[in-house]
């Protein structure tokens, strides 16, 4: 978590600098979801996350330098530079291309668990989407079709309260997006997203539930987008004291009380581990920015396979 | 090789490829019990049970979506869309996620799939249930899209689109559902994606037609008699310009005929790429004979004319072989429109 938060941070630093172009999408405030997530799965399962995915991929075990050489647009990134923030991928971490379209993980996702189910795997798929996906007709479909299907898939949404640039009173009926899982008669289940336990243990259920064939659960993680929407949005639209009063609830923050409470790490090896971390990013910053960009061809690759 | 409808090739097609590898599957609006609203997948349920061939809700960017998530996954799925228009609601899934997928990944996820379509006039099904709407898909890399025109095609144009290691549009001219073909199947009978046939040999013009309008134009040339050579493009992305090129350097005249209206339609692309390579052997301007800029209308009679007939097909070939000079249609000859 700590690295997603400083790699976020550098994100936004090389982007003031010019070093990136183009958009991100940061996620800082919702690192507890993607750890959680990658904890609790298989490295046989696959996600499905969207365009403000720099966390998900990281927190499923690709390097920083994958994912920054790709942010940056070098040869090295994990697409070779064609793709950019909003696209990573690595299958040999289970992350499909991540979706640049709001809503358009869910049906790929039940997809991907239909193809599970037909080959009788005890694989699981997952999407991870925000609030704001919520609202579109994907959504509904997908919940649907794996509710009636049975799918081993566990739809996550992660609720940062903003879809965008808009609050989700202005455009949701409900905040309370997992009872739109009584819609489709599968489990609907709210959880603490800035907290690791809480959110491991509804994850674990989850899972479990998917892989053991008893169908889909959507799971709605309470979550605070701490940036604005992308790099342009300063997010002044946010009601004054909000952003404060999440800050008081930083996954970080609940995480080292945590960690020191049960006695799992102490404050010096907090700080050996961050002080590890930062030095890395250092290191792997000069690295990528260091590296050529992708050659001309290179637009030319991938865009159809040989036909057999 | 056996006498067969087209219908029944698609199903022979499906059938095939689903005896020969495990991961081809089917899905879409009553496509298992009920066996297709056009009786496209006769006896696919029966034999591959409710695991491969699957009735979905009426659902199209669900289950376009979980085709594409399906065949992330390594299976090659088949999903039908009713009726062309019902993919407008599932675009994002083609154009979007499917065709992008293998770019995204550094070639690493890719999406085997079909995606099968019915298209065109010609039944009186009314306006939103009868265009023909190519130029949605041809502007995409990394989608192809093929369109059947007899029973041959329809069979071997899908055996190789379900072969294929990427998502393929099937565009199906539900006029021709019930035409009967000859029809080889099996390896044989596989039509490679990419390749148009020359189906009619001549010399003094290359017709270029696609799907339901290779039955006319064969029509308008019987009655000419020789000298129209007529293509089969059968391929629309990635096209064959061999063929058509080669075709027009022996006869020196080029028309499209296409079944959709006029602006933005696929012939454009044929008439501009032809026109550029071989202006020189070029004796006339080349020229499409298309349908009107209009929705397509429902009475049987204006319907008729909205697609190009064989009747309107010969008047314009003869003028134009007779001249020279490109013709007006229907519509701007008899002052109805301009």
């Amino acid at each position: 978590m700590y690295e997603i938060r400083r790699f976020e941070d550098r994100v936004n630093e090389l982007f003031a600098r010019g070093a990136i172009h183009g958009t991100t999408h940061l996620c800082a405030g919702q690192e507890a979801l993607d750890v959680s997530l990658a904890l609790e799965l298989r490295p046989t399962d696959t996600v499905s996350a969207t365009y403000r995915g720099h966390g998900i991929a990281l927190a499923l075990g690709m390097t920083v330098h994958s994912v920054l050489a790709e942010i940056m647009g070098k040869a090295a990134g994990c697409t070779g530079g064609v793709g950019g923030s909003m696209h990573l991928s690595d299958p040999d971490v289970g992350l499909l291309p991540t979706f640049a379209i709001v809503g358009a993980g869910l049906p790929v996702a039940a997809g991907a668990a239909l193809a599970f189910q037909t080959r009788g795997e005890d694989r699981v798929a997952v999407c991870v989407f925000g609030d704001g996906a919520a609202n579109i007709g994907a959504f509904h479909e997908a919940l649907n079709l794996a509710a009636v299907w049975k799918l081993p898939v566990v739809f996550v949404c992660d609720n940062n309260v903003y879809a965008e640039y808009s609050r989700i009173d202005v455009t949701t009926p409900l905040s309370d997006l997992y009872r739109r899982a009584g819609s489709y008669d599968i489990p609907g289940v709210p959880v603490d997203g800035m907290d690791v336990a809480a959110t491991r243990a509804v994850l674990a259920e989850a899972v479990a539930r998917a892989r053991a064939g008893a169908g889909p659960t959507l799971v709605e993680a309470k979550t605070y987008r701490f940036a604005g929407h992308s790099r342009a949005d300063q997010a002044t639209y946010r009601p004054a004291g909000e952003l404060e009063r999440w800050r008081e609830r930083d996954p970080l923050t609940l995480a080292r009380v945590e960690l020191l409470a049960t006695g799992a790490a102490t404050a010096d090896d907090l700080t050996a581990l961050e002080k590890a971390v930062r030095e890395d990013l250092d290191a792997v910053t000069d690295t990528v920015a260091a590296l050529p960009d992708p050659e001309p061809a290179t637009m030319f690759h991938n865009v159809r396979g040989a036909t057999a | 090789m056996a006498r067969m409808r087209v219908r029944q090739a698609i199903a022979a097609a499906l059938a095939d490829a689903m005896r020969e590898d495990g991961s081809v599957m089917l899905f879409g609006e009553d496509v298992a019990a009920a066996e297709g609203p056009f009786k496209t997948s006769e006896g696919l349920l029966a034999e591959f049970g409710p695991l491969r061939v699957r009735d979905t809700p009426i659902s199209e960017m669900g289950f376009v979506g979980a085709a594409v998530g399906a065949a992330t996954m390594g299976m090659r799925p088949v999903a039908e869309i009713m009726f062309m228009e019902f993919l407008g609601v599932a675009l994002d899934q083609l154009v979007t996620e499917a065709a992008t997928f293998r770019y995204l990944s550094n070639g690493r996820v890719t999406v085997p799939l079909v995606v099968r379509a019915s298209t065109g006039s010609g039944l009186g099904f009314g306006t939103q249930h009868s265009q023909t709407l190519e130029n949605w898909l041809t502007a995409t890399p990394g989608l192809k899209v093929a369109v059947p025109s007899d029973a041959q095609t329809a069979y071997g144009l899908l055996r190789a689109a379900i072969r294929d290691p990427d998502p393929v549009a099937i565009l199906e001219p539900r006029v021709l559902y019930a035409e009967r073909g000859d029809c080889v199947t099996g390896d044989e009978g596989i039509v490679p994606l990419g390749t148009a046939r020359v189906v009619r040999r001549g010399d003094a013009v290359t017709v270029v037609a696609l799907g339901q309008t290779v039955r006319t134009a064969l029509g308008a040339a019987e009655r000419l008699g020789t000298g129209v050579e007529v293509v089969d493009l059968s391929t629309l992305v990635p096209w064959d310009r061999a063929t058509v090129l080669a075709s027009v350097a022996r006869t020196g005249r080029l028309v499209v005929v296409e079944e959709a209206p006029a602006s933005g339609g696929w012939g454009s692309e044929i008439v501009a790429a032809v026109t550029s390579a071989a202006f020189r052997a070029l004796q006339a301007p080349p020229f499409r004979i298309t349908a009107p800029d209009v929705p397509v209308p429902y009475n049987k009679g204006l319907e008729a004319r909205f697609s190009p007939s064989a009747d309107e097909i010969e008047y314009q070939l003869r003028a134009y072989l007779e001249t020279g000079e490109v013709p007006d249609p229907w519509w701007r000859r008899e002052g109805v429109a301009a």
